[in-house]
Parts: structure tokens; C-alpha cells; sequence
């Protein structure tokens, strides 16, 4: 998607993200990014909170009109979590310990078998 | 004043599919775009009188669907039949709510409070894709075509 973005701007067309992976999004290098540090999913805003959902679209419009540097990151102050066990999304996400390890390696290893067996069949 | 924090708190995609992946045996990690010079253009005109089109990570196909069916411009009115199969965080929230990835309606209050001018009478898919050739080549040229032809002057992009 950065790319992309990448590409309207260059065009002409001025750019607004709007996202929740702030590394990947700033390591690329695009105009504008409005940061929303929530999980993957919901970038716009929580589900059915629409006064939210305003709120952080207009953060975008915002952003889009007064930015005049491109890397201009902002990040929106609305927070996911209502207590602290909420944050363990940040965590949980991919995880990989010592409780996963091994099927994590079985399933890995099940699925390089089964697009192996399909790139044999379509003779690639 | 907030509580202090004693590490970042935001998380690290990059780090955490690149262990994830090295866990599940894949030993090249991904090489994430990186670029030193980033484009930028001022609006044309105000805000009020621009026309904002929207792209999305979203699909207008299930996963196993060929690629070209995950490039696409749709009418705004097919914004709820689309396909959130890719990488969001199951555990923590869903994608049934398309407004928290795709705010077509949100976007139209801002129209309607005179905020932006109007909203494309399309929005735009782009296939997440692990080669970023496609993307630059075609993916990225082809949502341009797309608009101008709906007279599109600022894009809001949205991956999932």
C-alpha cells in the first residue's frame, strides 16, 4: 500500500495512509501517515464506534491539507485498550515461544510440502 | 500527565513476522521496501472542492482467487461484500464492521459537513502482494488510471 501511495504522489495525486504497522509503513518512506495504534483490522477506528470513526477520518482529511513535509507521521491519541490486559494484543500477535514453538515448525513445514506437491502438478 | 512507559510501545511488524516466519522454518526474511527519497505533491485546490477516492488491502475475491480479480475499481455501493482474509489480528477484533477499514460512510459525513468536496463514485482494491514488483508496475499505475477517470485529486489509502 505504500507503494502505491508512493506512486499517486509522484503522479500528482497527494496521499494519506491510514494504518496501524507504523515500522513498515515508515520504513518504506511515504507522505502522509496517520498512525493508529490499534491491532491489524481496524485501522478506521474501533467497530461500530462511529463518533471514533469521524473522529480519525477527519484526522486524515487534516493531515492530507496541512502536512508540507513528506514522512509527515501523526498519531491519533484514541487507544485500544480500556485496562491493561487489554495490551496484551501487542504481544499475542505472532507469537513465538516456547509453547509454539514446535507445531509452528510441523506447520511450516506442512505447508512447503503442499506448495511443493502443487508447483510439481502445474509443472512449474 | 499520563503514566510513563520504559519501552516502545508500538509494535514492530517487522520484527515479530520475520521471527515468526524464521520459527515456521522460512529462512530468507522478507526484504520490506525501504527508500531514502519520498515523493510529495501539494493539493491542487482546498480541500472542500477536491474529489478523495479510497484504496483498500480488502478483496473483492476469496484468497485462492487469481490475482487479477484482486485489482479492481468497484462502486461504493459493494463496499460490504468484500473478502478480509489477509493478515489482521484475529484474537484481538473482527473486520464485520467494513467502516473501520473501508469509511465510505464516514467519508460521505465529511462531504456532507463540506469538509471534502466529494468521495470517487468508486473505490480501489490493490492485491497485498509479496512482490513489489506488481505492485509498482502495475498494480500502482493501474489505480491511477482509475483516478483520473473518476476525476480523483487526493487518495486516502487504507491497508487492513
Amino acid at each position: 500500500m505504500s507503494l502505491a501511495a508512493r506512486h499517486l504522489e509522484a503522479a500528482g495525486i497527494p496521499t494519506v495512509i491510514v494504518g496501524s504497522a507504523r515500522d513498515i509503513v515508515e520504513e518504506c518512506g511515504v507522505p502522509r501517515f496517520l498512525f493508529v495504534d490499534f491491532p491489524l483490522g481496524n485501522p478506521c477506528g474501533k467497530p461500530w464506534d462511529v463518533d471514533m470513526q469521524y473522529r480519525i477520518v477527519g484526522g486524515a482529511l487534516d493531515l492530507l491539507e496541512r502536512a508540507w513535509l513528506p514522512r509527515t507521521t501523526v498519531q491519533r491519541p484514541e487507544t485500544w485498550a480500556q485496562g491493561a490486559a487489554d495490551e496484551r494484543w501487542r504481544e499475542r500477535y505472532m507469537w513465538v515461544g516456547d509453547d509454539n514453538r514446535a507445531a509452528l515448525a510441523q506447520t511450516g513445514e506442512a505447508r512447503r510440502q503442499a506448495q511443493g506437491a502443487k508447483r510439481r502438478a502445474s509443472g512449474e | 500527565m499520563a503514566q510513563g512507559i520504559s519501552h516502545r510501545r508500538h509494535v514492530s511488524y517487522i520484527d515479530k513476522s520475520r521471527e515468526y516466519y524464521s520459527a515456521s522454518g522460512y529462512d530468507r526474511p522478507y526484504r520490506w521496501a525501504h527508500y531514502d527519497d519520498v515523493p510529495f505533491s501539494r493539493l491542487a485546490k482546498p480541500l472542500s472542492l477536491s474529489r478523495i477516492g479510497v484504496v483498500t488491502t480488502a478483496d473483492r475475491a476469496p484468497s485462492a482467487a487469481p490475482r487479477a480479480t484482486k485489482l479492481f475499481a468497484a462502486p461504493n455501493s459493494e463496499s460490504g461484500r468484500l473478502f478480509t482474509e489477509k493478515s489482521w489480528d484475529r484474537e484481538a477484533t473482527h473486520t464485520d464492521d467494513p467502516e473501520t477499514y473501508l469509511p465510505l460512510a464516514r467519508l460521505a459525513e465529511h462531504v456532507e459537513a463540506g469538509h471534502v468536496g466529494s468521495l470517487s463514485p468508486r473505490f480501489y482494491g490493490v492485491p497485498t502482494d509479496y512482490s513489489q514488483r506488481l505492485t509498482l508496475e502495475q498494480d500502482a499505475p493501474q489505480v491511477e488510471t482509475w483516478m483520473r477517470e473518476d476525476g480523483v485529486d487526493i487518495a486516502l489509502l487504507v491497508p487492513l
